[in-house]
């Protein structure tokens, strides 16, 4: 062997390092690492000697111009006059809210249809069957489109408004409902609310430790309860209800005051978490069926509830068969709200990849600001699912 | 879907290595069709008809360009676009040439990098409402929704118009004119706005157009023309002056039917000669032959002719020529000489 190496030296180095396998790898690794930069090096050179050559340089300096559109949904105080900056956050408040909102109904709607799948009852099982194929095999923007026009056309306009007790007003501009607003002894009552979550996580663990050290069962999900909605609500009115609401009023073309949920919103939320809920419910079904039948025969034959059985054994197990998918399913939601500009909804591609990006005409910087967000997005979700997932992995005892 | 259009549209200007620039001409001349940007469909200015060929006012100033350039009116390859494509796909080297009824500003010349040619319809803002709801000035529109085009100038006048009047609205952004038309016939909002231009050609396409009224208030100022990219003097040179010529020659009386018998000899009218190349050859100054003039009116005729077929008072339309009207008829239409 030695004397092989020695009698060909030029072609043995080049050999031994491509033979071993940790070298190459690395070397493979370094020219793939090279290839790549050289991509994006020759790329990002190529945008900009290609922008410069019509004139045009890269910077964020729009960014802190005023904006001059207006937005109709806004979670944060925005006029005409706040800065393109500030249309930009209201544009993530509002992806974050809509997919913040579709990512809880897609999960109760989700968890229900995978459930019902699983249902003896022939009919029940049949039609979840049914709702999810046509749902998945319908393209989403479809389903916002036809929920918007449904909602546009078939709700009436605020002048023949649907009355719901002269306090909330269902129209096809939008739902009217109540504005609070608080006085100070309101604060009191939300005071207790927070004392009362501090209180249900201490007593969720006090309970889990004397059940493992005694054997008591604890009502714990009733006096949790009580101690987060129960007690606030009796203070509320103990001190005497102290919000004032303020009532949407028909005024000229629409109703003033209060608040107000747009169609745009409504239709955007329902369409994007029914599309994924149907998603969801095979993942559900599929995480359940894996866990097998003699787990559930085993805890019965303890005396375990039915109920119990399910939360116990079945559900935390299948969970950890559920969440990798369900995650990609959230990321997907939260994606798939983009194409929210097709109904007017402003999302950040409406404002900053849209109105922004036409009236400055600054396409480079602001779709790379687009991409970057949700970039972002995604691996925060991710990462907060893989942190619960990995919360809760089976303990291997 | 746009998102993607944008994201694409950034993505060739990354990759492509040598951008369309100096020589549009001949890249034009060499691929033999004229790309040229229009809308997604307003009736009257770009809209393809029942057989799917685009006709209008606008389309034919891209006729009138590809005969002038390349011989041949009916060499010109179409590039819909909504309000937020238009001006990537332009810039991009995507499309040759503009006419979307497009409004010249400061910001699009100097800060998109856009030439402007000269101005084929003088518009301004305006109000479209039903008649039911008994409105006649656009300052009775306090709390109003309002169905507007994002990705237009019309955004930043309307936020105006509003803040300066101290009164409210709710806007309800759209992308393109035939989202606009659902919406606002599905009574989303009360009131449409765009170009005035833009809301008689959206009324004509509403189920009743006498239901609806367009409010005196004219908000702003929309100088509407093509547009090239900045870099390429001698294409916009060539713009410019196919513009000027259908103008110049409403004006000189030279019209689709005449225009051959004008060109086949040298006549009295030294103007006419010289647009037609019968006197002196002004085509070899932007880099075309003496016929170019000749070829645009014969593909489309004089502006006056392509106004009145497809946008004047005798079409569904049924717009005056008003401000477009010629300088001698008491318009502001004035284009340069050719000489
Ligand atoms: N002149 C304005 C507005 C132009 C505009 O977009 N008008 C609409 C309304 S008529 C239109 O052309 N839409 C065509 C489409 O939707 O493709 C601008 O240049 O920004």
């Amino acid at each position: 062997m030695n004397e092989a190496i020695a009698s060909q030296p030029q072609r043995n180095i080049v050999s031994r390092l491509w033979n071993d396998k940790e070298t190459r790898s690395v070397i493979i690794q370094i020219i793939a690492f090279a290839a790549i930069f050289a991509f994006f090096f020759f790329m990002v050179r190529n945008a900009i000697s290609n922008l410069e050559s019509i004139g045009k340089d890269i910077s964020l300096d729009f960014l802190s111009q005023p904006s001059s559109y207006d937005i109709s949904q806004s979670l944060i105080e925005y006029s005409s006059r706040s800065t393109h900056f500030r249309a930009m956050i209201v544009g993530i408040l509002n992806t974050l809210l809509v997919a913040v909102f579709g990512v809880i109904l897609a999960t109760l709607v989700g968890f229900l249809l995978g459930v019902l799948r699983l249902s003896k009852n022939w009919l029940t099982n049949k039609l979840a069957y049914v709702y999810i194929e046509y749902v998945r095999n319908v393209p989403v923007l479809l389903h916002i489109l036809l929920l918007h026009g449904i909602i546009v056309h078939a709700l009436p306009l605020p002048k023949n408004a649907i009355n719901l007790g002269d306090t909330a007003f269902l129209t096809n501009r939008g739902f009217f409902i109540p504005s609070p607003s608080f006085e100070p002894l309101f604060w009191v009552v939300a005071g207790l609310f927070v004392a009362g979550i501090f209180f249900s996580i201490w007593f969720s663990r006090y309970a889990h430790k004397v059940q493992d050290a005694t054997g008591r069962h604890y009502p714990v999900f009733w006096i949790n309860l009580g101690a987060i909605i129960g007690i606030p609500v009796l203070a509320y009115f103990i001190l005497g209800s102290p919000i004032i609401w303020e009532i949407p009023e028909l005024k000229g073309f629409n109703y003033r005051g209060g608040m107000v949920v747009r169609p745009e919103f409504v239709a955007l939320w329902i369409a994007l978490s029914l599309y994924t809920a149907a998603f969801i419910g095979e993942i559900v079904r599929a995480g359940i069926s894996a866990i097998s039948w003699g787990q559930s025969e085993a805890a019965a034959a303890l005396g375990l509830s039915r109920g119990r059985i399910l939360n116990l054994v079945v559900i935390p197990q299948a969970l950890r068969i559920i969440i990798p998918p369900l995650t990609s399913q959230y990321l997907n939601l939260t994606k798939n709200s983009s194409l929210a500009i097709a109904i007017g909804y402003m999302d950040i591609v409406a404002t900053i990849g849209g109105v922004t990006l036409n009236q400055t005409g600054r396409e480079m910087e602001s779709m790379t600001i687009v991409l970057l967000l949700y970039l972002t997005f995604s691996l925060l979700i991710s990462s907060f699912m893989n942190w619960y997932n990995k919360r809760i992995k089976l303990v291997e005892r | 879907m746009r998102v993607t259009k944008s994201a694409a549209v950034a993505a060739a200007l990354s990759l492509t290595a040598f951008t369309a620039q100096a020589a549009t001409l001949e890249d034009v001349q060499a691929r033999g069709e004229l790309n040229c940007v229009v809308t997604t469909g307003v009736a009257g200015f770009a809209a393809p008809d029942e057989n799917g060929r685009w006709e209008g006012f606008d389309v034919d100033f891209c006729r009138a360009v590809a005969a002038a350039v390349l011989g041949d009116g009916e060499k010109v390859k179409f590039i819909p676009t909504t309000g937020k494509t238009r001006f990537t796909v332009l810039n991009s080297g995507e499309g040759d040439i503009l006419f979307r009824n497009t409004t010249e500003t400061m910001s699009r010349d100097a800060d998109l990098k856009l030439s402007f040619l000269p101005v084929n319809y003088y518009d301004g803002q305006g109000f479209m409402i039903r008649k039911e709801l008994g409105v006649t000035s656009a300052k009775d529109l306090d709390g109003a929704s309002v169905c507007i085009q994002t990705g237009t100038t019309t955004e930043l006048n309307l936020a105006d118009f509003f803040r300066i009047n101290n009164i409210s609205y709710e806007p309800v952004a759209i992308e393109t004119n035939e989202e606009g038309i659902t919406n606002y016939s599905g009574n989303r909002c009360d009131v449409y706005t765009t170009d005035a231009s833009g809301l008689a050609s959206t009324r004509a396409a509403l189920d009743d157009p006498s239901a609806h009224i367009i409010l005196p208030e004219i908000i702003s100022k929309e100088p509407l023309g093509g547009a090239v990219r900045h870099g390429d003097d001698q294409w916009f040179d060539i713009g410019k002056w196919v513009v000027n010529a259908l103008i110049n020659a409403e004006e000189l009386g030279i019209t689709q039917a005449n225009v051959e018998e004008l060109a086949s000899a040298a006549g009295d009218n030294p103007s006419i000669n010289r647009m037609l190349g019968t006197e002196s050859d002004m085509g070899a100054m932007v880099g075309l032959d003496a016929q170019w003039a000749v070829r645009a009116i014969k593909a489309v005729g004089n502006y006056g002719e392509s106004f009145d077929r497809h946008i004047g008072p005798n079409t569904q339309i049924g717009l005056e020529r008003g401000l477009n009207a010629l300088w001698k008829d008491g318009g502001i239409l004035y284009a340069a000489p050719i000489r």
